[in-house]
């Protein structure tokens, strides 16, 4: 079964290491802040400036001042630091976050990434994603593996506008966890009860197979 | 106004000398920290012709969105722009010029303009259509663009406290792009919740000198909340 939005939330949680700092994107992303693994302290950057973001607010805690990188309510949490927008993307780009999770539409065989901008649809902006991508060294993409039409967003080339070149390593899909290397997909882990040759055929770039896959544990 | 009083009492004075054609710098990450009461004083003098240079567009009724009803605004400099319908019409119909800049890129154009550096190089945006005619250069084997940075006729801020002589204090996630924005115009005009006299401030605590500031004015503020999120009081404790 493809994982759930929950599920790849909860995979890429594993991920996380004691100490880290991570930065993650809107939608699948955020939800991985709610699967911190026990007894791992993460702290969580928001690039409009906040260090230490803490869950959302009580309607009596309610503040402003007081937001993410979505633009939603948060609160901070002991320890946390805020700074100007310069200041969060010296950290950023500076590569001083240990861990970025954002989404994509495509990506490909080169570590490219397309996530901002199809064309003939309206364009809203990058934000802070081109940041993102060109300044953090370890990045997990989360992703659906193909369209809803069974077309593989794992490709050869990109075809969209690129958000970044040659800066991606690590896909989350519901699907599989892939990593790049060497101009190529390297099946790492498959979704519980999803097998290879599904991904395979969901795959458009060259997936590289190597012995028994193991399923994904949660 | 004496020595470094910077204090003004009207928005009419604030921005003072603000013309048709002009290009401004404006904080604010969405509407936090955006300086409402000066964008509205620009919608009554009516000015047109504008290059305004800020994360966002604000929302269709609210912040610099309110610049689009009369279409004052010809070019947007921004990371994003959604949440906004005039905006939208107005950039499908090509009436409204758009220049989409990363985030992290936009703050550091205007770090840069208002620190006297003219360019600077990124890795963010190189392979990219944003790298599209900029100079690319190798810095041990990792591709850089070359960006240019930004200054304003006039800067528009929004800081929480200040004292009178323009050192400014900023409150939480609204502090963003507002001191950068402040250092990158020719003429800064900065709004506060509360003005105090020199010496009032710790000067350990103040976010950014009044050397920046030339108008300061106190304001009351709406402080619309884009996305209200919140949880019920009664949930238990859990960590972030």
């Amino acid at each position: 079964m493809a994982l759930s939005r929950e599920q790849i939330a909860q995979r890429v949680a594993q991920e996380l290491k004691d100490g880290y700092y991570v930065n993650l994107g809107i939608g699948i992303p955020t939800l991985v802040a709610n699967y911190v693994p026990e007894g791992i302290e993460v702290m969580l950057q928001s690039e409009n400036g906040l260090l230490g973001m803490g869950r959302f607010p009580t309607e009596e805690e309610v503040d402003a001042d007081l937001i993410n990188a979505g633009k939603q309510t948060v609160t901070m949490t002991a320890g946390a630091s805020l700074f100007d927008s310069a200041e969060s993307f010296a950290m950023i780009r500076g590569g001083h976050v240990d861990l970025t999770v954002l989404g994509a539409f495509e990506v490909d065989v080169e570590g490219n990434i397309a996530s901002y901008m199809i064309p003939g649809k309206l364009i809203k902006g990058m934000g802070g994603a081109m940041d993102l991508v060109a300044g953090a060294d370890n990045i997990i993409v989360t992703m659906t593996h193909a369209s809803k039409h069974g077309v593989s967003k794992l490709l050869n080339k990109c075809t969209l506008p690129l958000t970044g070149k040659g800066c991606i390593k690590k896909v989350l899909t519901d699907l599989a966890f892939i990593e790049i290397k060497d101009g190529k997909f390297h099946l790492l882990e498959r979704a519980p009860g999803v097998s290879v040759e599904e991904i395979q055929q969901l795959t458009e770039g060259e997936l590289v197979v190597n012995g028994e896959i193991p399923e994904m544990q949660f | 106004m004496a020595g470094f009083n910077k204090v003004v009492n009207s928005y009419q004075e604030a921005l003072a000398g603000l013309e048709d054609n002009m290009t401004l710098i404006v904080g604010g990450f969405g509407l936090c920290g955006n300086p409402e009461n000066l964008i509205k004083e620009i919608k009554r003098r009516g000015t047109t012709g504008l290059t305004v240079v800020s994360n966002n567009c604000g929302t269709t009724e609210h912040g610099l969105g309110i610049l689009l009803f009369d279409k004052q605004i010809k070019k947007m400099v921004a990371s994003y722009v959604g949440e906004n319908d005039n905006f939208e019409s107005q950039m499908m119909s090509g009436e409204l010029e758009v220049e989409l800049t990363p985030q992290g890129t936009l703050a550091e154009k205007m770090r840069a303009g208002g620190a006297g550096i003219p360019a600077f190089y990124t890795a963010t945006g190189y392979g990219t259509p944003v790298a599209e005619g900029k100079e690319v250069r190798e810095f041990n084997g990792k591709k850089y663009i070359l960006e240019e940075s930004v200054t304003g006729d006039f800067a528009l801020v929004k800081a929480y406290k200040a004292d009178t002589y323009g050192n400014l204090v900023f409150r939480k996630t609204a502090r963003n792009f507002n001191p950068l924005a402040a250092t990158a115009g020719k003429i800064t005009v900065v709004e506060v919740e509360e003005i105090v006299e020199p010496g009032e401030l710790d000067p350990d605590e103040i976010h950014l000198s009044g050397i920046y500031v030339d108008r300061l004015i106190k304001g009351d503020f709406e402080k619309i909340i884009e996305q209200r999120t919140v949880r019920p009081s009664n949930q238990s404790e859990q960590g972030a």
